[in-house]
């Protein structure tokens, strides 16, 4: 288990964020926390707020209010380059490949932040760099295995059909090693067959690597399946939070679903 | 071979070198545009800089000269340049592009018109605007080797650009392919967001990619001024550079040294051939007329993946 993981047990808590965009309160004093080596789903209708709220873990929009704590350490905001370089890595709701690279190349640049920094020799692709460059290559090869992409590595992804595509940037993050894993909708748009994969891979993941996973997810069959606790956002606010049985039952979750009293 | 041949083959070597020059010019271009989405007005002006610097670190009566009363090596002088280059685009990135990170492509271009400006300005305050005579050591005259065996007249100094515009060339490509640096910059051209979610940051990217365009203007500016001295006409050649974008593709690589290639060859082609019929200087207006017939038919370029509206 990595050292730098506090005692308690909780990788990431948020603490009363809210953001706006002008007058859109896109999250309204929302608190949770991510505990360590748990899938946490966040659901909620469309506009809720969930993918604002990966966005603001990981360092993309920055808070009006409230703070982050990652690994024991509290700031006010996050900041992409931060976040990566300490071991959160992301997928999109909306893909977002590097459509011209190859998958390989896609992959290898999830390990951007564990490369080592030598410029010079980088630039002349030499000696030492070559070397450390062929055993990046040698991961990324694994998590071509593990996600059975092996046909594919050498396609731009560009060309790949949406399934797939999905499924290299899941590899592009795992490429990272990452300690927390946010997934934004990685089923959305899928047929049961692809969906079942992305399942599996998810759990895998989960449990052989003891990566942590924030997971956004519109599949209520899923989240139940596979999540560990649930929180729940609508209209920019937490409705509800607890294990999926807990969430099931509760009345502002339903109603919330049902599209019940809102004014 | 029979003279009109021979003829031919004179020209379009001399075609070459223009070219080779426009292919320099426009590659800096396509490097900043693939990575920040920035259309850099300020390429030609700093073909310009580099080269006044150059100059001045090396030449009997230039900067270093009056001010300490030595100068540099070529080699030394070469190196200082580049660190120049690499403090100026540190500078841009710092002063300019910083600020104006999510504004509009109009702006960020506006913003590289006043950059012509600027290093204009300071390149003609702290250098002076008098024409320079660049001599690096480059062999001047007649290539002996062409001339005795095929009996065409080069000049030595259009081979010594051609082979170093194709060394830069491969370099870059390797550099661009094979190492971290060069995915990251393709990754930053492709996709922003995504990029930043791996880590890489898109500041030092930004001043790498400004820096190697720096380096390339640097190489084009040595070759000019090699050949026809250092004097603020050549921050002109960027007018040149637009029509060989728009043949090549704002993205491509390759499209702007095949562009750069095809309208330095064409145009003197056609100054030639085509000059006597028009009363001539078609020198002048040729690219931008093969520019026109592009936009029309071909307005991504032969290389482009893209129209040029981007971001
Ligand atoms: N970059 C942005 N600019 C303006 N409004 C935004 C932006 N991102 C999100 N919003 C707004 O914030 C609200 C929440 O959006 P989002 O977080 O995408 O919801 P969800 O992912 O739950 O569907 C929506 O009203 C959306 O329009
Ligand atoms: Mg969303």
């Amino acid at each position: 288990m990595n050292p730098e993981r506090p005692p308690n047990g909780v990788l990431l808590e948020v603490h009363n964020i809210s953001l706006a965009f002008g007058g859109v309160k896109a999250i309204e004093d929302v608190s949770f926390d991510i505990r360590d080596g748990e899938i946490r789903a966040i659901i909620g209708p469309n506009g809720a707020g969930k993918s604002s709220m990966l966005n603001v873990i990981n360092g993309f929009y920055h808070p009006q209010q409230g703070s982050i704590t990652y690994k024991g350490e509290t700031r006010s905001q996050m900041k992409p380059h931060h976040a990566a370089s300490r071991g959160i890595a992301r997928t999109f709701q909306n893909i977002a490949l590097f459509k011209g690279m190859s998958t390989l190349d896609n992959i290898m640049t999830g390990r951007n932040t564990l490369m080592k920094k030598n410029v010079i020799w980088q630039a002349l692709y030499y000696g030492p760099a070559r070397n450390e460059e062929l055993k990046h290559r040698e991961f990324a090869e694994h998590i071509i295995d593990f996600l059975e992409i092996q046909a594919i590595r050498k396609t731009p992804v560009g060309r790949l059909p949406y399934g797939m595509q999905k499924r290299v940037e899941l590899g592009r993050a795992l490429a990272a090693e990452p300690d927390l894993l946010l997934l934004d909708e990685p089923m959305a748009g899928m047929n049961v067959e692809e969906k079942e994969d992305m399942c599996r891979f998810v759990l895998d993941v989960n449990e052989e690597f003891a990566t942590t996973i924030a997971l956004i997810e519109h599949d209520m069959g899923v989240v139940m399946d596979i999540s560990d606790r649930v929180v729940v956002l609508d209209y920019g606010k937490k409705i509800a939070d607890g294990t999926p049985d807990e969430v099931r039952g509760n009345q502002g979750v339903i109603d919330a679903y049902l599209g019940v009293s809102h004014e | 071979m029979g003279g009109e041949v021979i003829f031919f083959l004179e020209i379009v070597i001399s075609g070459v070198m223009a070219g080779v020059m426009y292919a320099l010019v426009a590659l800096g271009f396509v490097l900043i545009f693939k990575a920040s989405g920035i259309f850099n007005f300020a390429q030609g002006v700093m073909c310009l800089f580099a080269a006044l610097a150059l100059y001045d670190f090396m030449a009997p009566g230039g900067w270093v000269d009056r001010w300490f009363g030595f100068t540099f090596p070529v080699w030394m002088a070469i190196v200082l340049t580049i660190g120049v280059m690499v403090v100026v685009a540190w500078l841009i990135e710092r002063l300019v592009l910083q600020h104006l990170v999510k504004q509009e492509p109009i702006i960020l271009f506006m913003a590289t018109l006043g950059l012509a400006y600027v290093l204009e300005g300071v390149g003609d305050i702290l250098f002076g605007s008098d024409v320079k005579p660049l001599d690096i050591g480059i062999p001047q005259g007649a290539s002996d080797w062409a001339l005795d065996n095929y009996g065409i007249y080069v000049e030595k100094l259009e081979l010594v650009a051609a082979i170093t515009g194709a060394v830069l060339v491969t370099i870059l490509g390797i550099f661009f392919h094979r190492t971290r640096i060069g995915r990251a910059l393709r990754a930053v051209a492709d996709d922003h967001q995504a990029a930043l979610s791996v880590g890489i940051s898109l500041r030092t990217i930004w001043v790498i990619v400004w820096s190697v365009s720096g380096i390339v203007a640097l190489v084009a500016g040595i070759m000019w001024g090699s050949k026809s001295g250092v004097q603020f006409s050549l921050s002109l050649i960027a007018l040149k550079a637009l029509p060989v974008l728009i043949l090549g593709g704002f993205t491509s690589v390759p499209g702007a040294i095949v562009g750069g290639l095809i309208i330095g060859v064409g145009e003197k082609l056609a100054e030639v051939y085509l000059g006597p019929f028009v009363g001539g200087a078609i020198e002048n207006w040729f690219a931008y007329m093969l520019a026109l017939v592009f936009l029309l038919f071909r307005p991504q370029g032969l290389f482009g993946e893209r129209i040029i509206e981007r971001v």
